[in-house]
């Protein structure tokens, strides 16, 4: 089957898919109370049997600020299929968990939660993965800031020179910090990471339960 | 009493303490600083007497934040981060990783780049491969392979170096090219090695394959079915052993993989040891293919010469002309231009398929850029095999799923 087709098929089937504009491989957004089901009709009818990747994006500013991206593989189509599924609460995000469709996503959903602090809902063991138990931080959302958070034992150079008490994360200080964007330049590298200053304020620690 | 009986009297008591401990169940810690552990993994095991009841790995020891540090430099910036993925085969995470990035700038390389990049892709596969067939040697008790595989895994490491300037962090690639062209007399230099290759190869499949021990320790261990390897998503060497004939050079190629004639070795059992004989087999293939590509090798740019807001033009350009100064300087300052959108490539490592998907608003700087690595799903499949097997088995396991915490943690 042509890869329009699948979308055309996939976007009559479900009232909420809609494509998604794309560079390489087909992808379709999906609303969070569609995609476990529309999960289990791609492994099952469209040959869809391998989950490749789950991850999410920060959209920082963008209402709905978190989308959930999954990457499927096909062997016999020899194609992805990208799925987004946009987070429906903003400040606490969640998600709906495929654990069961794939015993793969068990990690991936961990570490999703881990890095951005998106719930997934029915999963069997939602903790940290790559961080510790207790760390009440998001490292991979935006407003987590490069240089890291505020420590009792601070790299004393680093806390002299940015009045941050901060143990120094990597690129802390250095010549080549710069931004995304469209813009050229904010895309120039700036002398230090000014993420976190007077102006704005470090965020606010999440306590986790 | 008689010596007979005293014997008899001790055996008894014994027994009846084992009584008293049977169905206990131990919990022990295994790493994160083991030799079998192949990194800082750690394994919380819960064990019956020798047998695993619950396996559960807990990584992250070696988590280096590399999205959050994608997230703010360049995309050329980006490449050394690469290195430190799956060390054991930094040429192959450049490759992939300038894949993807090309692939978001729709640019096509030029043939020769394409060529010199599965050589280094092979090659490094190769080296990987000697690697992990070495140190699992040692795993299941027999030393001396891992003296043979090293030996030949420091020549290429004196051929990487030639090339790249690095034995081991390499960065070779930029964005539309690689760092320099082959050196002269270089691809004769592989050549050469490629003889001397084969030969230990099969020295050490007289050593291993056929030998009684490690056939012992290796046959009907860790098997993955075909299903749990799809489910868990298992790609590359640990995926072929279960008997699913996908390999990404094959189905989906890239970088002119279809212009090479090789064959994909799959296993059927999908155990310890069908995992070894699939390794071993890739670096015969690899070996062909480098070949290959060394008999094919066309001439022209070793650059996308045409990309001017993305390839840093060559030096003695930039001293002589002022078109090329600035364009160094743009690039140099604010990365190669992208435009907007979301790409997602994988490309067939040694130890699976490396993902890279990348978010971009334009401009010099990836938004997001999301690493996945394979390292990580074969990981996530332990606590599904573990159960049931020896603790004795736990390196043989490990060994076998060849993972590079580099890249799990990333």
């Amino acid at each position: 089957m042509p890869r329009e087709t699948l979308i055309k098929e996939l976007c009559l089937k479900f009232d909420s898919v809609q494509r998604r504009s794309n560079l390489d491989w087909p992808a379709i957004n999906v609303s969070a109370h569609q995609l476990v089901e529309l999960c289990k009709k791609l492994r099952d009818e469209y040959a869809f049997d391998m989950l490749m990747d789950v991850t999410a994006v920060d959209w920082e500013k963008e209402r709905p600020r978190f989308t959930v991206i999954y990457h499927f593989l096909s062997r016999e189509r020899g194609h992805y299929l990208r799925v987004a599924c946009n987070c429906e609460n903003d400040d606490v995000p969640e998600a709906p968990s495929i654990v069961h469709l794939w015993g793969g996503a068990n990690w991936h959903e961990r570490e999703v939660y881990d890095m951005f602090g998106i719930k997934f809902i029915g999963h069997p063991n939602l903790k940290r993965i790559l961080m510790w138990e207790g760390y009440s931080y998001y490292p991979l959302r935006k407003e987590f800031p490069l240089a890291g958070i505020e420590t009792s034992l601070p790299a004393a150079d680093v806390a002299e020179e940015t009045q941050a008490k901060v143990i120094a994360a990597p690129m802390m200080g250095g010549p080549f910090c710069s931004k995304p964007g469209p813009y050229m330049s904010e895309a120039e590298p700036e002398g230090k990471d000014e993420s976190w200053t007077e102006k704005q304020p470090k965020p606010e620690a999440e306590v986790n339960e | 009493m008689s010596k007979h009986q005293k014997s008899e009297y001790v055996t008894s008591d014994l027994s009846q303490r084992e009584e008293e401990f049977k169905g206990e169940i131990m919990t022990l810690n295994m790493g994160p600083s083991h030799p079998a552990t192949h990194g800082v993994l750690r394994l919380l095991l819960e064990l019956d007497g020798d047998i695993i009841q619950k396996c559960e790995p807990v990584i992250g020891y070696l988590h280096r934040g590399d999205e959050k540090i994608a997230e703010n430099m360049t995309y050329n910036q980006f490449v050394p981060y690469t290195d430190r993925l799956d060390y054991l085969a930094p040429l192959a995470n450049n490759v992939t990783y300038a894949i993807a990035v090309e692939q978001l700038a729709n640019l096509e390389v030029p043939q020769r780049c394409q060529a010199i990049r599965v050589i280094v892709c092979e090659l490094a596969r190769i080296s990987s491969h000697l690697l992990g067939i070495g140190v699992y040697g040692m795993d299941t008790g027999a030393m001396t392979v891992f003296l043979y595989t090293f030996t030949e895994r420091e020549k290429l490491y004196t051929l990487f170096e030639e090339l790249t300037g690095a034995r081991f962090t390499t960065s070779y690639t930029r964005i539309g090219g690689v760092a320099r062209d082959v050196p002269e007399g270089w691809l004769s230099r592989v050549k050469n090695f490629l003889d001397g290759l084969l030969p230990v190869i099969d020295e050490i499949d007289t050593l291993l394959t056929r030998n009684k021990i490690f056939l012992q320790r290796t046959e009907h261990v860790g098997v993955i079915s075909k299903e749990d390897a799809m489910q868990y998503g298992l790609t590359g060497p640990n995926l072929r052993a279960s008997g699913i004939d996908f390999d990404l050079r094959k189905r989906m190629p890239y970088s002119g993989y279809e212009q090479y004639d090789f064959e994909v070795p799959i296993g059927t059992v999908g155990d310890c040891y069908d995992r070894y004989l699939v390794r071993m087999e890739e670096v015969r293939q690899s070996e062909r293919i480098v070949r290959q590509a060394i008999e094919r090798m066309p001439d022209g740019p070793w650059y996308a010469e045409d990309a001017k807001k993305i390839f840093v033009p060559p030096k003695p350009k930039i001293m002589t002309s002022m078109e090329e100064l600035i364009q160094n300087f743009m690039l140099v300052t604010e990365g190669p231009q992208m435009p907007a959108g979301e790409v997602y490539f994988e490309g067939e490592n040694p130890k699976g398929a490396l993902g890279f998907y990348i978010v971009s608003k334009g401009g010099g700087v990836p938004y997001r850029l999301k690493i996945r690595g394979p390292s990580f799903c074969s990981l996530s499949i332990l606590p599904k095999i573990m159960p049931g097997h020896m603790a004795s088995d736990i390196p043989v396991i490990l060994g076998s799923l060849d993972f590079v915490m580099g890249e799990c943690d990333r």
